[in-house]
Order: structure tokens, then C-alpha cells, then sequence
């Protein structure tokens, strides 16, 4: 067995080694449940499609995924654990790769639990499931770009306070960068050419590209480099902070 | 064979660790000795290849630590300052995870997890989380780790820090077992441990290696090395009594306790000489002894004039 295996099954069995996954989940499911039926409107738009539901994902993640990431590293070194794992016979990569994996495939856990409103839909109309499939690939891709970032913040600081508050800032600004309200603040003294560029890394674009039902390899790419780069950067800041 | 080369660690302006040279050979048991801070870790973190040396180079059985990192890591079990363990883990499940990432297999990941359990006697808590367990078991979950793929040369940060002295004893004979075919390097600030295990001892302070030598070359430099110390039920008779041994260079008495110690002149042996004395004069002795020296004192020595550099 591959020691990113090893590493991915231990982690993703401590998430639920604590009732920490059991609320998450919970929580996680009633806010998605709550947002969709309240703010989304499902039944008074009376469209069969999962719109209303995904929508609130950006929003949702925010401040759940932080709250997943934020222990990712941190913890490891706040319990000396780090200096165990990273003198066994394994790279930083694997490392860093497991860890990140475990956190998305327990987020993605909780996404699949979602089930039931898909299940809803396609009993009370006829959606095109399609287009949800989609969005639920793009609904996970933008969660492991957010656990990246906190991938990374975390192993900044064995704060997990700090970790969590710098992720939500640094995801809620990726987030934004594609709405007028940003955009228009740097058109007033940037070229065009650079605007453009900030908009295009706006996580909120590629989602909504992805879960209108247009997987475009662009969109894809978008977030397997958001996500490479920012474990990159973790490797790095694991390594320099190592010594304190 | 561990083998460092003018290995150096610094953090900026300030260097934890400066050029420190050594080798140890299977069957070696190395002893780092040292007060808080000197060092002794960072130089165990940069064999175990957590930290990278700034400059210099380690190498744990041929394999350079930064060079062939995951091969220098197989052939090491590294027990980190504090044992450090997954606490939310049952002590079998982290030993099987510590196995797997290992690449053990089989048979022998079994026969192997069998045997840390027996030699660190961990059965009675093998389904208990690790954050229940007392800081004695902790620790020999943390040595269980250590030793799980029985390897070659062993590095301990500190094995006995906050055992009870039964549980010292148990380790420490854990230690000799394994010391024959093993390279082993512990460190530790409890002297006695010096002489319980380690066949050879390095003092480390301020970073730099200020003596390396087996542990009765070490108390040989003590000034108390080749005195004789002595309870007479009559101190003052004792004393005259003495004065007549001429390769005695000073006496001393505790005040405490009244305990006669004498110090030969250098390179001569008294304790022939005394204990005729005492048998001519007829004086009555509880207690007569040759020291082989004291550790403590050769430690202060060694240490505290660089302890008062570093203040300074």
C-alpha cells in the first residue's frame, strides 16, 4: 500500500474518530437544506432544477471549509505529531497530497449526503440531471479549492483561530473577485488587461461556468491549478516553518 | 553507522547547533548530554531529517539525510521530544498505521506489532485512545513506534523523561537489549542514565560538542575521581589520623553529616594507604569508600562555563 493511501485512510478515520464530523455533517446539511427552501425559493419557483441549491454553496463553504482546514496543519504541529510524520519514510508531497485528499473526500461525504433533494427534484419534476451532475462536480472542485487555501493558512500557524479567519478572508476575497463591486474599485486605476485577469480568478465565475452545465476544460483547469498551487505553497510554508 | 560532519544549524543570527562532528558504530549506545537548549534536539531533528542542516551533513547508515532522505528514514526509528502520537488513535491502530507507512507486511507486520506489544507491555491498553493513557504508557507507545520495523540505528529524544523510576528501569534494560546489533543515540539530562546504558557520551552546550568519551573517562576528570570518603565515629581522630598519609593533597568534611572526603595528590592511588592508617590507629569506620568520580560535577564543569557565555 502507497503511504498517500496510508495517510489518506488514517486522516479521513480521525475526522470521524470525534463527534467534530458528525456536527459538521449535520450542520453542514441543514444550512444547505435551509438556504435552498428559504433564501432559494425551491418550490415557489416552480422549476425542477437544483439552482436554488447550489447557489448557496459559495456562501456555505465560506466558513465551513476553513473550519475543516484549519486543523489540517495546524493541529500537527500544535501536538508534535509533524515531527512523527514528516521523519517517517515518506515525502513532504505525499504528505501534503494525503492530507488534503482526506479532507476533501470527508467533504465530499458530506456533499453526497445532499442525496435526497436530487432524489426530491426528479420526483416532483423532470430536471436535467445533467446539468446537476455538473454542478456537483464544480460544487466539489471549489471546496478543494478552499481546503487548499486553508491547506496552506494552516500550516502557517498553530493558531487554528488564526488559520480559520485568514482562510475566510483570503476565500471571500477569490470569491468576490469577479463582482462588479471589486472589479469596478481596480478599473479606476488598472489596465484593462489586468482587470480582466483579477475577474478571472474569481472562484464564483468558474463555479457558475461549471454548474450551468458546461463543463469547460478551462473551468477545470482553473481550479486543478488553484488547488496544485496552493499545496505547493503549503510544501513550502511546512518547510520553512518547521523549526518553531 | 550514524556518522555527522561539522553539521550546523542557525536561525538567523543565532546558531543552535555549530559544527558538530561524531560517528557511532553498531553496538554503540551514544549518550547526548547536555543542559536545556544546548542543542541536543536540533541535532537529533536534523539526523532524523526533519530539519535540513544549514551546513554540514548527517548520514544514517550511508544514506545522506538530504540527499537520500526516505532510504536514511527507513533505516531509522526516531523517538521525537515528548513521543508524540496521534491521541484520538487506539495505541494497535497507530501501530498498525506506523507498520503500514512503513511497509510492513504480512507475516511479519504482525509478528512485529506482536512484538513491540510484548516487549513495551502494552496490552492492557491496546483499545484505549492514547489521550486517555498515563504519560508512562504514551511514552512507550512513542518507544513502540520507534522500534516497530526493527531497524538498524535508533535515535531517542529524551526516553525516560517523566516515567516513574520502574518504568525508567524497564526501558533502560529495553535499551541494553537491543544495543548489541543496534546503533543507538538517546538523549537525556538524568546522569545516572549515563552509566545505566550508554557506552559512550558527547557533551553538547551552546551548540558545540565539548567532549566526547566513555562514561569512566568522564568521571575520571572529576576532581572526586581516585578520593576516598569515609564515616568515622570520631571525626578528629579520623582526621589526624590522615594527616599521616602523605599523597594526600586536601581533606574535606561535609557539615552535615560529618563525611571525611580526601583528595589524592595527582596521579597517586590512598586508598591502600588509608585504609592501613585507619587500621593502625584504630579507628572505628562506619563507612569507607573510593569514588570513581562524579558525573554532576564533571557536567557542571564542562557546561556552565559556556552556560555564562551564553548569558553574557
Amino acid at each position: 500500500m502507497s503511504p498517500v493511501s496510508t495517510v489518506f485512510r488514517r486522516e479521513l478515520a480521525s475526522y470521524f474518530a470525534t463527534p467534530v464530523a458528525y456536527v459538521f455533517i449535520v450542520i453542514f446539511l441543514i444550512l444547505a437544506g435551509a438556504m435552498t427552501f428559504y433564501f432559494g425559493g425551491f418550490y415557489e419557483r416552480g422549476q425542477a432544477d437544483l439552482q436554488p441549491f447550489f447557489s448557496f454553496h459559495p456562501w456555505l463553504y465560506l466558513f465551513l471549509v476553513p473550519a475543516i482546514a484549519m486543523r489540517l496543519w495546524a493541529e500537527e504541529r500544535k501536538s508534535g505529531t509533524i515531527e512523527l510524520l514528516l521523519t517517517l519514510p515518506i515525502t513532504m508531497w505525499q504528505a501534503v497530497l494525503a492530507k488534503f485528499l482526506a479532507a476533501w473526500a470527508f467533504i465530499a461525504i458530506a456533499l453526497a449526503l445532499t442525496f435526497p433533494i436530487w432524489i426530491t427534484v426528479n420526483y416532483l419534476g423532470d430536471p436535467d440531471n445533467g446539468v446537476i451532475v455538473a454542478s456537483y462536480l464544480g460544487s466539489l472542485l471549489m471546496a478543494g479549492a478552499f481546503l487548499a487555501i486553508g491547506s496552506c493558512l494552516s500550516a502557517a500557524t498553530r493558531n487554528q483561530v488564526v488559520a480559520f479567519i485568514l482562510t475566510v478572508v483570503i476565500c471571500f476575497l477569490l470569491l468576490l473577485a469577479g463582482f462588479p463591486l471589486v472589479l469596478g474599485f481596480f478599473q479606476s486605476f488598472l489596465p484593462q488587461g489586468v482587470v480582466d485577469a483579477i475577474a478571472g480568478l474569481s472562484l464564483f465565475a468558474h463555479f457558475q461556468a461549471i454548474s450551468k452545465g458546461v463543463v469547460d476544460l478551462r473551468d477545470l483547469i482553473y481550479f486543478a491549478l488553484a488547488i496544485g498551487v496552493w499545496l505547493y505553497a503549503t510544501a513550502i510554508v511546512i518547510d520553512l516553518k518547521k523549526a518553531d | 553507522m550514524i556518522e555527522t560532519s561539522q553539521l550546523t544549524k542557525r536561525y538567523g543570527s543565532f546558531t543552535a547547533v555549530d559544527g558538530i562532528s561524531f560517528k557511532v558504530e553498531p553496538g554503540q549506545v551514544l549518550g547526548f548530554l547536555g543542559p536545556n537548549g544546548a542543542g541536543k534536539s536540533t541535532t537529533m531533528k536534523m539526523i532524523a531529517g526533519f530539519l535540513a542542516p544549514t551546513a554540514g551533513s548527517a548520514k544514517v547508515c550511508g544514506h545522506d539525510v538530504e540527499s537520500q532522505p526516505i532510504e536514511a528514514k527507513r533505516a531509522l526509528g526516531y523517538l521525537p521530544e515528548g513521543a508524540p502520537s496521534y491521541g484520538e488513535m487506539t495505541p494497535r491502530s497507530f501501530l498498525e498505521f506506523i507498520a503500514d507507512v512503513r511497509g510492513l507486511a504480512g507475516e511479519r507486520r504482525k509478528q512485529r506489532i506482536d512484538d513491540v506489544i510484548g516487549r513495551l507491555q502494552l496490552e492492557g491498553v491496546l483499545g484505549q485512545s492514547i489521550d486517555t493513557l498515563s504519560k508512562g504508557f504514551k511514552r512507550r507507545v512513542g518507544l513502540a513506534q520507534a522500534i516497530l520495523h526493527d531497524p538498524p540505528a535508533l535515535i531517542l529524544d529524551e526516553p525516560t523523561d517523566g516515567l516513574d523510576p520502574n518504568q525508567k528501569h524497564e526501558v533502560r534494560s529495553l535499551i541494553n537489549a537491543m544495543a548489541p546489533d543496534k546503533i543507538i543515540i538517546i538523549s537525556t539530562h538524568i546522569l545516572e542514565e549515563v552509566h545505566a546504558v550508554c557506552t559512550r557520551a558527547v557533551v553538547i552546550a551552546g551548540g558545540k560538542l565539548l567532549a566526547d568519551a566513555t562514561p569512566a573517562e568522564l568521571e575520571a576528570r572529576s576532581r572526586y575521581h581516585g578520593a576516598v570518603s569515609l564515616t568515622a565515629h570520631n571525626t578528629g581522630a579520623a582526621r589526624e589520623a590522615l594527616a599521616r598519609v602523605a599523597d594526600i593533597d586536601s581533606i574535606e568534611i561535609d557539615p552535615q553529616d560529618h563525611r571525611i572526603t580526601a583528595f589524592p595528590k595527582k596521579g597517586r592511588a590512598i586508598f591502600t594507604a588509608i585504609s592501613e592508617v585507619l587500621k593502625s590507629q584504630n579507628i572505628a569506620v562506619s563507612e569507607l569508600q573510593l569514588e570513581a568520580g562524579r558525573l554532576d560535577e564533571v557536567f557542571r564543569a564542562i557546561t556552565l562555563p559556556h552556560a555564562k557565555e551564553a548569558r553574557a
